[in-house]
């Protein structure tokens, strides 16, 4: 039999029809809506007199447009209302599954799929969002898709794909300290470009990103949208497992009334329960790409190689490590040097000491708890600088209440933050919270475009340490200089 | 529900000779809060139509255009990160029905092909042709020709091949799209979903 790759093997089992000389019918088992790309999906369906095909398959949050302090009174901004009345009441009359605002699953649709235990192992997961990659951490086919191909998802549970290349990333070795998961990324990207994995899917593997726990390889995947691939998976073991066990909507955990989980308490149902889940990891353990499959490209790197990183342009892969310079601009190199006149900063320049004015660590990039005890490890008996807004959004309502039963709440308290209310928040400024002209942001999201955080607003990309770093220096700082 | 045929088209050309023009570029956030998707024209590249005090940036390309023009060439890795179709909506919005780049984001791609916006990737040398003739000439006429995947200056008689597959092709020469294909395969999709279920 021909070796194959953990890719193939899902795209293989989820193939309904394939078209000659075109593409192949994809079936999607996890379809994920939001506010911002679902509406005009519905117009569709209506017009068309087509009613949503599995109405189980697809689940429904608000993220994008939603305020981020004062989630309990209604939206002000009557635009940014608007979008949301029509998700609730689309899904209302569709029969979906919606985590409206305020509910104790609501949050950031990458965030809460694997919270919740709904995105799983070996699945298609498809969401009008670019970050759906975030999903194929878990060993998961997930990728970001349009609004027309939303319609077709809800319309008929499948899309019209063409089988994308395939490049294996593998890092091997021991990072370094204070290097994570968003380092590793902000770097490979820096070496491959923006464009480097278009018309590819990805799979990383290696010692490196077997070591990183779950949330970690979720801001890997998140993130390869950024070098124009579809999607990034990782194939699951352990760690997947362990992370999955138990969640609401996890197999074995079917007893769920209202969005509560319902206890298994009956003896008789224990059984029935472990079985099930035993039943899906078995399954689950065969996601792993054979010895001597092929890639159409490889490319390999070592995790020693790794620095704090951050971004002095206006793409993701204009990175540096924090303690370096920005690199020189060549003269026919319009790119570069337009993007620095945008950033108002100047080739050769030691990006460090720079001053910053806000700081957001959220999205669904670096979200996430773990993101949230690297921010409070460093700031732990420190004051936020004076001159720094900080913007710290957890990515889900779980997240916002782990982080208070923590008591990592109270350590940001006391260092001068506050923590706001869940929602993609200032990532992509589709609220109030947006970066002014001129400022500049340490952002732990995955967008530094020019005008993405706000009209003019200049972002440096980093992940949480370096970002906790620059809110009590007020100034780009390398976190190692603080540890 | 069928969208305009395409088959040949002959147009003046609006040309922006960028890299990785994103859709954050293209259409901003702050204008993805409609829920149809008409009108998002007036917004297209609106951050570079307008400095921050809404005046005209007269030197932007599109400033400068007929508005009558329906072919769009950009620089490599056209329509890059978000996977917004506003996008594609905004640009057909505005009138363009072609875009030519030697190189289009992934997801853009397919949502221009599903708004009958035709992506044409060409050579880097033949894209390097149309700039340098644009930009000698004060201007360009372009000629599509969808029949015959053929792209051409016909002031230079100068002409590509570009790739589209027959199923796409076909689609926009008659107006289909891909949710009517679907929905007459639902058949075959349910067959599928027991199919599956047994194999578990």
């Amino acid at each position: 039999m021909t070796p194959k790759t953990l890719f193939d093997k899902i795209w293989e089992s989820h193939i309904v029809k394939e078209i000659d000389g075109g593409p192949s019918i994809l079936y999607i088992d996890r379809h994920f809506i939001h506010e911002v790309t679902s509406p005009q999906a519905f117009g569709g369906l209506k017009r068309r007199g087509l009613k949503v095909f599995r109405p189980g398959k697809t689940f429904a949050t608000c993220d994008h447009n939603v305020p981020t302090i004062n989630q309990h009174e209604p939206i002000k901004d009557p635009l940014s209302a608007i979008p949301v009345e029509e998700l609730r009441k689309n899904t209302a009359e569709n029969g979906i599954k919606y985590f409206p605002l305020g509910d104790p699953s609501n949050g950031v649709v990458h965030i809460i799929g694997p919270e919740l235990g709904l995105t799983q192992c070996g699945m298609t997961v498809v969401c009008g969002d670019s970050h759906t990659s975030t999903h194929g951490a878990l060993g998961n086919i997930a990728f970001g898709i349009g609004t027309s191909e939303v319609e077709m998802v809800l319309a008929t549970q499948t899309l019209l794909q063409t089988k994308p290349k395939q490049m294996l990333i593998k890092v091997d070795g021991r990072l370094k300290n204070c290097v994570g998961a968003k380092d590793v990324i902000l770097y490979i990207i820096s070496r491959l470009g923006t464009s480097g994995g278009t018309g590819h899917f990805l799979e990383f593997a290696g010692t490196t990103i077997e070591k990183l726990s779950m949330e970690e390889r979720m801001t890997i995947c998140n993130m390869s949208i950024e070098m124009g691939a579809r999607g990034g998976l990782i194939a699951p073991d352990n760690t997947t497992f362990e992370y999955l066990k138990g969640r609401e909507y996890s197999p074995g955990r079917k007893n769920i009334k209202k969005g509560e989980i319902v206890e298994q308490s009956e003896k008789g149902e224990q059984g029935e329960v472990g079985d099930e889940w035993n039943k899906a990891v078995e399954s689950w353990s065969k996601l792993k790409s054979d010895p001597g499959c092929n890639y159409d490209s490889i490319h390999l790197f070592s995790a020693e190689e790794i620095e704090p990183m951050i971004t002095y342009g206006t793409n993701p892969s204009m990175a540096i490590p924090v303690n370096s310079a920005i690199p020189k601009a060549q003269p026919k190199d319009s790119g570069l040097s337009r993007a620095l006149d945008y950033m108002g900063l100047e080739p050769g320049e030691k990006i460090a000491g720079h001053k910053v004015d806000y700081v957001f660590l959220g999205s669904c990039t670096n979200g996430r708890v773990e993101d949230f005890r690297a921010f409070a490890s460093l700031v732990k008996g420190r004051q936020k600088a004076p001159q720094v807004t900080a913007w710290l959004v957890p990515g889900s309502k779980r997240v916002e209440k782990q982080i208070e039963e923590e008591g990592l709440g109270e350590i940001l308290r006391k260092a001068g933050f506050e923590v706001r209310q869940p929602g993609c928040s200032a990532c992509l400024g589709m609220n109030d919270d947006k970066v002014p002209p001129g400022k500049y942001a340490v952002s732990t999201s995955n967008r530094n475009f020019e005008g993405r955080q706000g009209p003019g607003a200049r972002t440096l990309l980093a992940g949480p340490l370096v970002a906790a770093a620059a809110a009590v220096t007020g100034v780009i700082t390398d976190p190692r200089e603080l540890i | 529900m069928s969208y305009r045929k395409f088959t040949i088209e002959e147009s003046w050309a609006v040309t922006l000779p960028e890299e990785d023009l994103d859709t954050d570029q293209i259409i901003p956030a702050r204008f993805l809060k409609t829920t149809i998707r008409e009108g998002f024209g007036e917004n297209l590249f609106y951050d570079r139509r307008f400095n921050s005090n809404g005046e005209v940036i007269k030197e932007f390309v599109l400033n400068r255009a007929k508005g009558s023009e329906t072919i769009l060439v950009a620089g490599r890795n056209f329509g890059c990160g978000s996977s917004r179709e506003h996008a594609a909506w905004a640009l057909a919005d505005w009138g363009f029905h072609v875009v030519v780049s030697s190189f289009f984001a992934d997801i853009f791609r397919s949502n221009a092909l599903n708004n009958g916006l035709i992506p044409v990737q060409v050579s880097k040398r033949f894209l390097g042709k149309i700039f340098e003739y644009s930009e000698k000439n004060n201007g360009i006429t372009l000629n599509i020709n969808l029949m015959d995947k053929e792209i051409s200056i016909p002031a230079t008689g100068e002409s590509e091949n570009f790739e589209i597959n027959s199923y796409k092709q076909n689609c926009l020469i008659n107006g289909y799209d891909d949710i009517d294909y679907l929905a007459s395969n639902l058949k075959e999709i349910e067959e599928y979903e027991v199919f599956k279920l047994s194999s578990l």
